[in-house]
């Protein structure tokens, strides 16, 4: 494995730094993902506004945040989904505008919704993806029963085992980076733990980063080793879970140490807020997959 | 990097665990074959655990051959050349079966759209291009297994096919290079109208004048001036007169034919594939 900053020094890496919080032990680690004022904008609304955030390898990384804040759109630019109009997206070091294929090859992904094909049985699910990974055929059935085992019609699994599937499905190219937009939405608490348990478990074998983003704040709080918090389409806290709590007590001068719930009502708010805009679309496919999850 | 993280992954590398290593990219020129390869694969293995569109969609045709064909047959009012009229639209209804078929891929994208399944295999190491191409070849293999399924109603009612291999070869081809035009037409009204009732609407309204606009059941010569114009552009005309041509043996300009139809699936793919990127946003 190369050193993908060392082939291009020059752009993205110092403007990373300016987010203050991210410089240690930052020396000689290549981001997994940096985001250098990285803007996106919906006709006039402004979904990310000159977000900087670097993502380092091996880390667990959460973005968190209220529904409008950016974080789908941002997680859109970083997996070449959505163009980069504004700002620059690195992946490794690679351009997520101009090498899109290379990004692409890095990534595994799990959308917010639940997406896996309803015609199809859990292991040709994941036999596909192993095609567009260019899994030689040879290695394909042996890769696809060690991500998963299942012969029935996908149309068939309850919420928690597409999402189990799902992840076989982003886990069989082995990814450096696995992107999850709200994994555990809709989930029971036992098939939320079943899918942090199994995230967890390969992290451990494979060192690969993940970039998660999720309404559960227990759950950032446990498995993230760093939070970002966004609002309004930039991040506006970014720690480990257990500075931004201590920040927040200090700040508020409490002895109690507050929740990361009570970090979030703080810097985003309490109650809806119209002008984040946005929301309907969240919303939506939010409720959509509620709907399929059942 | 090669220090923590990196270190357990080439250790267990050997333990034959297969998860733990990317795989190796294709070259460049391989990427696309397999790309299609795997979109086809995916279309057959659908179409095994559901068979039920493979019935249903030979009605139609059926119904066709057995009653228009029949039907016109008897009253010998349109010139077809010396065959029966019931031989002469059989290609014709090949054609417009397969079309029927590939016009649906343009919903179909907007669904697989609207369940998140086409933004994870955007997200994939497949170009825009290399995933419409997949698709319009999955067009092709379904509209193939349709085009023999009216082969043998048509034989049934006893008309007079080839079974040479090498004209049912061509007929073949002709009908995947239909198929893969219709279907990228439809998916470049997909990206362009993004939502799926709109798109439902364009494609009823589109599909009966590319059928009657054809040569599928008359002859050009005996259509007005205007509509000869119209089938004179019309992609279907030209798989119809190479379909006539292969399976009766009539008069027909092949060369002419597969190279309209080859130069409008080219520029089918080329342009659903720059307006794919409007249905990841």
């Amino acid at each position: 494995m190369t050193q993908p900053e060392e082939q291009d020094p020059g752009p993205g890496r110092t403007t990373d730094e300016s987010t203050g919080v991210a410089d240690g032990g930052a020396e000689g680690v290549a981001d997994a993902v940096s985001c250098a004022s990285l803007s996106y904008a919906f006709g006039d609304t402004k979904a990310v506004d000159g977000l900087d955030l670097a993502v380092r390898e091996g880390e667990v990384f959460g973005l968190l945040g209220p529904n409008g804040a950016g974080k789908t759109t941002a997680i859109r630019c970083v997996t070449t989904l959505l163009p980069v109009p504004a700002g620059k997206v690195r992946v490794f070091g690679h351009d997520a505008a101009k090498e899109r294929m290379a990004v692409r090859r890095l990534l595994g992904y799990v959308p917010q919704q639940l997406s896996a094909d309803q015609g199809l049985t859990g292991r040709e699910n994941v036999a596909l993806f192993a095609r567009v990974f260019d899994v030689p055929r040879r290695e394909r059935a042996a890769r696809v029963a060690q991500a998963l085992a299942a012969d029935r019609l996908a149309g068939t699994y309850s919420g928690g085992m597409i999402r189990r599937l799902e992840l076989a499905q982003a886990l069989v190219s082995a990814p450096r980076l696995l992107i999850l937009d709200e994994p555990t939405i809709g989930l029971d608490p036992i098939a939320r733990t079943g899918v942090w348990e199994h995230i967890n478990a390969v992290r451990a074998v494979t060192g690969m980063t993940v970039l998660v983003t999720t309404h559960y704040m227990d759950e950032a709080d446990q498995y993230c080793d760093r939070v970002g918090l966004m609002h309004r389409g930039r991040i506006r806290a970014l720690g480990t879970p257990a500075e931004l709590r201590r920040g927040l007590a200090e700040h508020q001068g409490t002895d109690t140490l507050p929740t990361l719930e009570d970090v979030f009502r703080a810097i985003a708010g309490s109650g809806l807020d119209d002008t984040s805009g946005g929301g309907f679309r969240d919303v939506r496919s939010t409720r959509r997959t509620a709907h399929r999850v059942g | 990097m090669s220090a923590a993280p990196a270190a357990p992954r080439t250790e267990s590398a050997d333990h034959t665990d297969l998860l733990l290593t990317p795989p190796v990219p294709r070259a460049g020129w391989r990427l696309l074959p397999a790309r299609v390869g795997a979109m086809c694969a995916v279309e057959l293995q659908k179409l095994r655990h559901d068979r039920t569109e493979l019935y249903t969609r030979a009605v139609q045709p059926a119904l066709w051959l057995l009653i228009f064909g029949q039907t016109f047959t008897r009253i010998r009012a349109i010139p077809t050349g010396g065959v029966p009229y019931i031989d002469f639209m059989a290609p014709g209804i090949i054609a417009q079966s397969a079309m029927f078929i590939a016009i649906f891929y343009g919903i179909q994208i907007i669904w697989e759209r609207d369940a998140g399944i086409l933004n994870k295999l955007l997200v994939t190491p497949t170009p825009r291009s290399a995933l419409i191409t997949g698709k319009a070849f999955a067009a092709g293999v379904k509209s193939l297994i349709q085009a023999v399924v009216v082969i043998v109603i048509a034989a049934i009612l006893g008309v007079a096919l080839t079974w040479n291999p090498l004209r049912l070869l061509g007929v073949a081809a002709a009908v995947v290079l239909a198929s893969a035009f219709f279907s990228c037409l439809s998916m470049t009204i997909a990206g362009i109208v993004i939502s799926r009732d709109r798109l439902m609407g364009i494609g009823q309204a589109i599909t009966m004048p590319l059928f009657f606009g054809s040569n599928a059941l008359y002859p050009v010569s005996v259509m007005p001036g205007w509509l000869q114009a119209v089938s004179k552009v019309n992609p279907l005309s030209y798989q119809v007169d190479a379909l006539r041509g292969l399976l009766l043996g009539t008069p027909s300009h092949l060369g002419a034919d597969f190279a309209v139809l080859a130069v409008a699936a080219a520029l089918g793919i080329a342009a659903a594939s720059s307006l794919l990127g409007r249905l990841a946003r």
